[in-house]
């Protein structure tokens, strides 16, 4: 068994290791309630461990695009809500309808801004570190404003469509519907990015380009047009992920990305750089400390991602996995 | 001499501060292989990457079958035909071999599956390690990925970069017989340090000192000229 199996094995022990202190029926309840809390975080890591990862581009408008998509998911929420109460009904069709154009609205503003911020802002720092994190934090501050101006600076309820609130009671275990609904999402996430990374031409190109992007262009391949579109997508994730997480907590407000990032960041770091499967491992591996922890030691949640990132670069330093897979 | 495939004339390109080029003038011919000579650090590699678009010369032209190419991004000099293997082989060593030589084909047709079976004749180490990693390659087996790299479309001019550094004897034996093979098919412009090698395939030379070109002509007189190879080359 390699090093990178006996990590893995390592972390399974890791999380089998509450149950010695908590009753099974709580520790599966805490352990659905990480998944999806995983799940959500995957979901803005994900777009991240494109950008920065793959693209080696530190960006912390990464946040303010998440804060973007969950404003866009708001309005179209809000929008189709006031007209045909759609979030209202009991009707699981209008709700579902209702969930998938918000989805629309975050993907369409986040790509059209990623798309803007990658052209206008990134573009001219690329390999430029210092420059980039300069810059995308004015960005993040822009963004954060225009947001204010548009929606006003107060935290506002976010309305969740009937169906995806409240629990379902599963042989006594508490399951939560809106979180199950985005393990779903992340899954098909995942999914996704693993097609499209593995099995397309585009994937190819992007993951050569992020090993040697002058080879790649001398090879014949505009790697900046491809680097827009990585850009966007891993932007749409963002958006995505914000749209989700504002209907888990119920509410939007226009620091809810920057509070997020963190997160972010160390799930990219412990998964292993542009790796989109140590992204997802990484994502749930937070979820799920973060709940057992705080279940047993309140007062320790806080300090558990730091340390679970402690220990896994103490043993594998370059995270999880390797890049691309 | 109208009929240049690569016109180069009075190149300049600085690297930083530092003028490398300072007027380099080359021109080959259709069908033969012009090996460029010249010692460490005379801007062999930098003449290069400057032809393929990945430095921009601050003077001087670069013609490409009668078409000026010197504002050009390298994407779009590759497309017009040149193929590229740089010093130090430039392969993905994250993907497998067959990926690499996806990513480098810039046609899936006929053509280039045809290009891709001679390519597996001259160096049959690549479809046995077909889906192998790049990076678990010998030296000399990266080495032929990536010439193969540049083979597989069907380029007009052919770049090749010190293809035999840090290979060993029987390798560069089994490069030369290669590049033999492709010469049917391309021309070629060679960086060469092993002069065994450059004079066994090579029909023309260029000398370049300090960033200028110093000298030019077959590559039989200068074999036989030996004050000339010892001022320039130390051999």
């Amino acid at each position: 068994m390699n090093r990178r199996g006996l990590a893995v094995a390592g972390v399974l022990v890791l999380l089998l290791l509450p149950l010695a202190f908590i009753e099974p029926r709580t520790y599966l309840t805490l352990t659905v309630a990480g998944l999806a809390m995983g799940m959500l975080i995957f979901l803005v890591a994900s777009g991240l461990t494109l950008i920065f990862g793959l693209m080696d581009v530190l960006n912390f408008a990464h946040g303010a695009l998440f804060s973007w998509g969950a404003y866009a998911g708001f309005s179209a929420t809000l929008l189709l809500n006031q007209r045909w109460r759609w979030a209202e009904s009991p009707s699981v069709a209008a709700n579902t309808l209702l969930l998938l154009v918000a989805i629309a609205a975050a993907v369409v503003i986040t790509l059209l801004l990623g798309t803007l911020v990658e052209r206008v802002i990134v573009r001219p720092v690329y390999g430029q570190h210092l420059f980039q994190i300069l810059i995308t934090l004015g960005a993040t501050i822009v963004l954060e404003e225009l947001i204010r101006i548009v929606w006003g600076p107060n935290d506002q309820v976010m309305p969740v469509p009937i169906t995806f609130q409240g629990s379902w009671d599963v042989a006594d275990i508490v399951v939560l519907r809106f979180p199950v609904i985005a393990i779903g999402l992340g899954a098909l996430v995942y999914a996704g990015m693993q097609l499209l990374l593995n099995r397309t031409r585009v994937g190819l190109i992007v993951r050569a380009g992020v090993e040697n992007r002058e080879m790649v262009e001398v090879m014949g391949h505009n790697i900046y047009r491809y680097f827009t579109a990585v850009f966007a997508v891993g932007s749409a994730l963002a958006g995505i992920g914000g749209l989700m997480w504002g209907m888990f907590s119920q509410s939007v407000r226009p620091t809810m990305g920057g509070e997020q990032l963190i997160f972010a960041f160390i799930v990219v770091i412990i998964g292993g750089l542009g790796s989109v499967t140590g992204s997802l491992v990484g994502a749930l591996l937070v979820g799920l400390s973060y709940n057992y922890v705080a279940f047993l030691v309140p007062k320790a949640a806080i300090g558990v991602n730091m340390a679970l990132m402690v220990l896994i670069l103490l043993f594998r330093p370059t995270g999880l996995f390797t890049a691309g897979k | 001499m109208p009929d240049a495939l690569l016109d180069v004339e009075n190149l300049h390109t600085y690297i930083g501060q530092h003028h490398i080029l300072q007027g380099v003038s080359l021109r080959i011919r259709p069908d033969t292989v012009t090996v460029l000579l010249g010692r460490n650090g005379a801007g062999k590699t930098t003449t290069m990457r400057t032809i393929m678009g990945v430095l921009h010369p601050r003077g001087g032209t670069i013609r490409f079958e009668g078409r000026a190419i010197h504002d050009l991004p390298p994407y779009d000099i590759a497309r017009l035909g040149i193929g590229y293997v740089p010093e130090g082989q430039g392969i993905f060593a994250t993907l497998t071999v067959d990926e690499n030589l996806r990513v480098a084909a810039l046609a899936q047709d006929a053509h280039s599956r045809e290009r891709l079976t001679r390519i597996f004749e001259l160096f049959p180490d690549l479809d046995r390690y077909r889906h192998a990693r790049a990076g678990t390659l010998s030296g000399g087996q990266k080495q032929m990925l990536s010439i193969a790299r540049a083979f597989i479309n069907p380029n007009r001019l052919l770049l090749i970069d010190e293809p035999s550094k840090g290979l060993a004897p029987i390798i560069v034996e089994h490069l030369i017989g290669a590049l033999h093979a492709m010469k049917q098919h391309a021309t070629v412009l060679l960086v060469e340090q092993n002069f065994a090698m450059a004079s066994a395939i090579g029909d023309e030379f260029y000398l370049i000192d300090d960033g200028r070109t110093v000298h030019h002509g077959t590559m039989a007189a200068l074999a036989a000229d030996h004050a000339l190879k010892k001022k320039y080359l130390g051999i």
